[in-house]
């Protein structure tokens, strides 16, 4: 692990956030909306285009950053870089970030992620009509596709059977996931789902998309688009927002990785990747999980909440059904958790809302602000190669 | 009501074809030709005295032959083909042209049901005429979609007397179109690390990666191996013994080559390695995890055969399904 003086950790903060309206129909392109999201985080951390020397995105991403630096006013960059894998993706783009600006490779770059989700390529609907070519990434559908193991949904239920046989979980266990989630969205503004909770009775009677899986255990697809700015952490100090430090940041990659099918290993219950990502994250910071009080959980589907409480140390193996039946999600609990909603209450950015979301419980403006909030946890997507950060006050 | 049926139910009642006398009188030839060819050995049609024996005066035709008398024949027939509208029968060629229209062009008699009134002899002259009794609403049938036609055709000697009635249906339809063929299964993406797989279950092989160094098992195949680095590999035979290690029933979305829900699988062969299959010849309520499995093969489509696993043991003795 590296040691102290090598650390990235406070060296960059997020200092500006900005985002599309969250629709199903954005009416607009897909680089319109990353340039939205980028002029409204650039504006937000008080700054302009032209202190932008950096851009970071998803190899996923379709609008290149020359594309949205040439359409927002971004002139010359010294550092740009995209990271793989969809959702596990997202942390990575500011541990990059931290990473460039640690090294002095930049000052402000900015990390976005817009698509037209919902009305355009959806990803809810599989890849079994996709074209295939013979590259590595596509051969790999091989081994799924031709037995009808084709979307994400599909993929999780596969690990979340499999936890259910060796912890004990059941449906409603991973209906408390969704169930908290849409509470929370219930009070956000800008949550897709503002305004309408969920029961649990609700989600069991929902219909099955992948037993285990019911429909309101996955997250909706979403229009829109998010960025956030990180700059370094004396820059940070003259800008108009509280800012969040970059107190970790992690991508991880465990051992016999595939892309959300990662059921070769020994066990296939747990998120080990995500186990490589905290590790990181408690070394790097030099915290524990007793010093985060506050959390931004990847939620594409509820079933990978529960793993990656335990990567994280947040309970033991096995034990976060308990933890969760117990409201240590909830507002009040002993880590409030996705509170703008998560992606199965706010949007589904792949994982770009959920770092904003931890920029406002650290500044203090979450919509369901808990009380006290020093460092908050934000993942990135589950099952693949994915990321994560500690942003800290 | 629409328009269209408005209409159609304008022709109930109305006569589709004039009273028409056939081009033939009732005779002892086409008698012969019909018995013969029913195989109808009754002597009543061809012997004066058989007949008398049963207490008619002579000769009587079949009475089932009815409609024969007034066919209208092969050369009219003819006409009809090349759209010549038949003398007198301007009322059937318009409801013809009105069911065209509504998309019914295919015609399939369905009922034919006749009530006698008397008994039809040599040298009597019989004419018909045809009036609509019914049109039905729209009605979905194995052929296709259609309006049952239901017509009331009245036999009639040359005095004008009823000599019997026929209540006709037919099923005017619009012809279903044939059944698409089934959707066929994603195909994998064959490469140079994965094609020997595929090739292999095309024989109907369940072969495993090995290590040609470190004899380590591996799946799903790739190159190198992870435990020692070597790029030598071959395969091993699967004994095609497993358990089941996971599951997924599918519902959402609907894949049209497959029969959703359905049963995918993680099953951990006794070699150790686990691959990703389907289920046969089990329902998820019976599932259970670690339970055992046996190799069976689906031979998908012309261009893909996979293993698919199957429960073994004594309660599950029901019948696999065939290699086909």
């Amino acid at each position: 692990m590296r040691g102290p003086t090598r650390s990235l950790s406070r060296s960059a903060a997020i200092v500006g956030i900005g985002a599309t309206e969250f629709s199903k129909a954005s009416g607009r392109s897909e680089l319109q909306l990353a340039c939205e999201a980028v002029l409204a985080a650039i504006r937000d951390a008080g700054l302009t285009p032209a202190d932008v020397d950096g851009m970071v995105t998803f190899t996923a991403e379709t609008s290149s950053e020359n594309h949205v630096a040439r359409n927002v006013g971004i002139g010359d960059l010294t550092h740009f870089s995209r990271v793989h894998h969809g959702g596990g993706a997202a942390c990575g783009t500011v541990a990059q970030a931290a990473a460039a600006i640690h090294a002095g490779l930049a000052d402000v770059v900015v990390c976005w992620r817009a698509f037209n989700e919902r009305s355009g390529e959806r990803y809810g609907l599989g890849q079994a009509d996709r074209p295939m070519d013979s590259n590595a990434d596509r051969a790999a559908y091989s081994w799924m596709t031709p037995f009808g193991l084709s979307t994400p949904a599909q993929w999780v239920a596969m690990n979340a059977r499999r936890y259910m046989h060796e912890y004990g979980a059941t449906s409603e266990d991973f209906g408390r996931v969704a169930v908290t989630a849409r509470r929370h969205a219930a009070t956000n503004p800008k949550a897709w789902f503002h305004g309408r909770p969920i029961t649990l009775e609700e989600h069991q009677a929902s219909r099955w998309i992948a037993e285990p899986l019911h429909l309101l255990d996955c997250c909706q697809e979403t229009d829109g688009g998010q960025a956030v700015v990180v700059v370094s952490a004396e820059r940070a100090k003259d800008l108009p927002h509280k800012p969040a430090y970059v107190v970790g940041a992690a991508q991880g990659q465990a051992k016999d990785q595939h892309m959300m099918t990662s059921y070769y290993r020994p066990a296939i219950s747990g998120l080990p990747e995500m186990g490589v990502v905290g590790n990181q994250l408690w070394a790097q910071s030099g915290l524990t999980p007793d010093d985060v009080q506050a959390a931004v959980l990847y939620d594409h589907f509820t079933p990978f909440v529960l793993p990656q409480l335990e990567e994280l140390g947040f309970c033991g193996r096995g034990e976060a059904r308990h933890f969760i039946a117990d409201g240590h999600l909830d507002l009040g609990g002993r880590l409030p958790s996705n509170t703008h909603g998560g992606q199965l209450g706010e949007a589904y950015l792949h994982g770009m809302n959920g770092i904003a979301e931890g920029v406002r419980l650290v500044r203090g403006t979450s919509p369901n602000q808990p009380d006290d909030v020093t460092n908050v946890v934000v993942t990135a997507g589950t099952g693949v190669p994915t990321s994560g950060l500690v942003l800290g006050a | 009501m629409s328009n269209y049926d408005e209409r159609l139910d304008a022709f109930v009642g109305r006569q589709l074809i004039e009273a028409k006398f056939g081009q033939d009188a009732v005779n002892q030839a086409m008698i012969r030709h019909w018995v013969e060819a029913m195989e109808d050995p009754n002597p009543a049609y061809l012997s004066d005295d058989a007949a008398r024996a049963t207490g008619r005066p002579g000769v009587v035709a079949p009475a089932s032959m009815l409609q024969a008398w007034t066919m209208r024949g092969y050369a009219a027939t003819q006409a009809l083909a090349r759209g010549e509208s038949a003398p007198g029968a301007s009322g059937f060629a318009e409801l013809v042209g009105l069911l065209d229209e509504g998309g019914y062009t295919s015609v399939v008699a369905t009922d034919s049901d006749f009530e006698f009134h008397r008994e039809v002899v040599p040298g009597d002259r019989i004419s018909v005429d045809e009036v609509v009794e019914s049109i039905s609403a729209e009605k979905t049938t194995g052929l296709g979609t259609g309006r049952f036609v239901t017509t009331v055709r009245t036999y009639r000697d040359a005095e004008g007397e009823t000599v019997g009635v026929q209540t006709w249906r037919t099923l005017r339809f619009r012809p279903a179109a044939p059944e698409a063929p089934k959707a066929l299964r994603p195909r994998p993406a064959l490469n140079r690390d994965n094609a020997f797989w595929f090739e292999a279950a095309r024989e109907k092989r369940l072969v495993v990666q090995r290590c040609a160094d470190c004899s380590t098992l591996r799946h799903p195949p790739g190159p190198g191996c992870p435990e020692c680095g070597s790029f030598d590999w071959d395969t091993v035979e699967a004994s095609g013994a497993g358990t089941l290690y996971s599951y997924v029933v599918a519902h959402h979305p609907k894949h049209p080559a497959f029969d959703a829900p359905y049963l995918i699988a993680l099953v951990e062969l006794a070699e150790g390695t686990r691959l990703i299959t389907n289920l046969t010849g089990v329902t998820a309520e019976d599932l259970e995890i670690g339970m055992p499995l046996a190799l069976e093969w689906l031979e998908a489509d012309d261009g893909l055969t996979l293993p698919v696993f199957a429960p073994t043991g004594p309660d599950t003795d029901h019948p696999r399904p065939t290699e086909n």
